[in-house]
């Protein structure tokens, strides 16, 4: 397991100071996390063996800077905070690795300045719609419990168990503001206007689907792979939408192949 | 004491096992299935003439209030209703209280501004303009608003309404939320500078402190009661009153409250019981996490609730509850006249209430017993409550034309 830093940086005339997972060595690439939160799991540690992996807190999920959220008021803020961010930490042209929430914004990175990211792995993003494939709110969801048949291939395995089976109060908390400051960008339908800027990305793209995937149905995975020319779709099997946590060895080895 | 009937304008007539069929009164029941249009015709007329018998009555005020998609309380716009009301009542000191249009779900809210100069002007001066945030599902799920965007919504709109109202000059709003060229709206409220703000609020100290830091008063719409909350409510809204350097004036505080008054406290179960269980098990029948879409609360707010679950508790213990639990923790006031004034002047002491707001029709209730309850309460409660706080202060949250010193002044 390699050694995970914390590290801070100043973005956004020094007004927010998310907390940057950094592991590894090796050359760059970014992980922007889903609507959960950052867990740091084996998937992000196997990736680390090949790569410096820097993976940010999306805003107002570090601990003691929940206000900095109010900062940014939408999507365009948003991105360019990122490019922003990726200058603290150096990172001039960086592979970006995306899933769910985080997926959909490294592809606006992507399509709104493609010299920023080099290559560009989304993992079950959300970002489009379709009629005919809904996409369930998942802050709507009730009993909340019920959250984890939308997340998980199998929700009586051992996995359900270790991520949703003993709530506690503080990783609630966590959860629901996490749920709460990605939210603000894409209430109440994920689609804003993605479809409109997709054709503008020019990275090498990867497009990885749990072909079980409950919340963002793997329909979706051909939507972007037929939007991103070039791209290549990968679905895996037996998996929902935290498949990188359910296969950890087979996706982080796609990723680095990917990647070479 | 001023005193105000409240109304809902609830679905009456649910089925008894809604609550197993139907996951939520809110947001998702189906009209067609549970509803007929023409019948929701006549629960809006009785909810007009049980709201104008309340005024003539002697209620000092009539309140409605705005939600959307539900079978709990269907007023989509609570002006409609108040237009209606303020025609009826013109030769009666009765206020209108709007509590009213939802501040962050209209678009733009200036909206809000000329229909309630509208009402004032229709009622002769008799608004109270109720600023709601608005609940989670109506404003978050079915208006679409971003939770986390919500309050501040809220505040950017109270401030234009205020400014619509009492600009002498044309301006333009660049706000955050709305934008507008040359704001001048047509009418203007006959109350000057403007009628009287009331915010009405589940016990959030942010709203305590919005309401105290802006001199309105602040309405606990409470349906667990006041035993439960009183204490944390209580010394915490007025000690944020006092922080922000105000006066104890009781009228700084409205409260609603159930109550079911009958000939005797038997009488008053045989009346009520069903109608409390009703209101209870079908009408809060809303999945527990809508209350909390995430965002809708600040992250303090969020911290605070999540690691103090008593309000989460009370709504999640609701279905277990009977009439006499509603009653014995006092959810709801039912009883003979003397039993229900002894406890609602225990509550108006205990929370040092001013403007009290009475729930007179309770979910299923039929119209007659309505009517029975309204004028039981009127004429045998009522009474002993008025005198309350009113030699030591003056509501100043209530229109002045109808302030009792402005009419035994005019009528002397």
């Amino acid at each position: 397991m390699s050694t995970i830093t914390d590290r801070r940086a100043s973005v956004w005339q020094d007004k927010i100071h998310p907390n940057v997972k950094v592991a590894g060595s090796g050359s760059p690439v970014v992980f922007l996390h889903g609507a959960g939160g950052l867990r740091w799991d084996t998937f992000l540690d196997l990736l680390a063996t090949r790569h410096t992996v820097y993976a940010p807190e999306h805003p107002g999920l570090t601990e003691g800077e929940e206000d900095a959220i109010s900062h940014l008021d939408n999507l365009w803020d948003l991105v360019l905070y990122y490019y922003e961010l990726f200058d603290a930490l150096g990172l001039k042209s960086v592979p970006v690795i995306g899933h769910s929430f985080g997926g959909m914004m490294a592809a606006e990175l992507a399509a709104s300045n493609p010299e920023r990211v080099s290559k560009l792995v989304l993992m079950c993003p959300i970002g489009l719609w379709r009629d005919d494939a809904p996409i369930p709110n998942w802050m709507l969801i009730t009993p909340a419990s019920d959250m984890v048949k939308y997340l998980v291939y199998d929700p009586a395995g051992p996995l359900a168990q270790q991520m949703f089976g003993a709530p506690d109060p503080e990783m609630q908390i966590r959860l629901i503001w996490s749920m709460a400051c990605t939210g603000k960008f894409v209430w109440p339908i994920p689609d804003k206007g993605l479809k409109k800027r997709i054709h503008r990305i020019q990275a090498p793209t990867m497009v990885l689907w749990g072909k079980q995937d409950k919340l963002v149905p793997v329909r979706y995975a051909e939507e972007f792979g037929r939007r991103i020319s070039g791209s290549k779709v990968e679905l895996i099997d037996q998996a929902g939408h935290v498949f990188a946590t359910e296969h950890p060895e087979r996706v982080a080895g796609m990723i680095e192949d990917f990647l070479r | 004491m001023y005193i105000s009937t409240f109304h809902l304008m609830p679905h009456r007539e649910l089925p008894d096992d809604f609550e197993k069929r139907y996951p939520s009164v809110w947001v998702t029941p189906p009209f067609h299935e549970l509803a007929d249009a023409r019948r929701v015709g006549q629960y809006y007329n009785w909810t007009l003439d049980e709201l104008i018998y309340a005024a003539k009555a002697g209620s000092d005020g009539i309140c409605t209030n705005e939600h959307h998609q539900n079978a709990y309380g269907f007023m989509p716009n609570p002006n409609v209703m108040g237009s209606v009301l303020a025609r009826a009542t013109q030769d009666l000191n009765c206020a209108i209280v709007q509590m009213g249009a939802s501040l962050p779900g209209t678009q733009p809210p200036i909206r809000i501004a000329e229909e309630y100069a509208m009402l004032d002007s229709i009622s002769g001066g008799r608004l109270v303009a109720g600023m709601p945030l608005g609940t989670p599902m109506d404003i978050n799920i079915c208006y679409g608003v971003t939770p986390i965007e919500q309050r501040e919504r809220f505040r950017e709109a109270h401030d234009l309404i205020l400014k619509a109202w009492t600009s002498k000059e044309v301006f333009a709003w660049n706000g955050k939320y709305f934008q507008l060229p040359m704001v001048n709206i047509w009418p203007r409220p006959i109350q000057q500078p403007h009628p009287p703000i009331w915010i009405p609020g589940s016990g959030s100290t942010s709203t305590f402190d919005y309401a105290a830091s802006h001199d309105h008063c602040y309405c606990f719409l409470s349906y667990f009661g006041y035993k439960s909350v009183s204490r944390p409510v209580r010394d915490k809204y007025w000690e944020v009153c006092q922080q922000n350097g105000r006066d104890l004036n009781p009228y700084r505080m409205g409260f609603l409250q159930l109550v079911g008054v009958s000939e005797t406290d038997a009488q008053a179960e045989k009346d009520y019981a069903k109608h409390v269980e009703y209101f209870y098990h079908k009408g809060l029948h809303v999945p527990l996490e809508w209350f909390g879409v995430p965002g809708h609360q600040d992250y303090r707010s969020l911290a605070n609730a999540m690691r103090n679950p008593a309000a989460a508790q009370n709504i999640s213990s609701l279905k277990e509850k009977r009439y006499k639990d509603f009653l014995d923790d006092g959810y709801v006031m039912c009883g003979s006249p003397a039993t229900v004034r002894d406890q609602l002047k225990e509550l108006c002491r205990t929370m040092r209430v001013g403007n009290l707001m009475v729930l007179l029709h309770i979910g299923s209730m039929p119209h007659e017993l309505t009517l029975k309850n309204i004028d039981l309460f009127f004429k045998e409660v009522a009474p002993a409550l008025r005198p309350m706080w009113e030699d030591e202060w003056e509501n100043r949250w209530w229109p002045a034309g109808l302030r009792r010193e402005t009419l035994q002044g005019a009528a002397a």
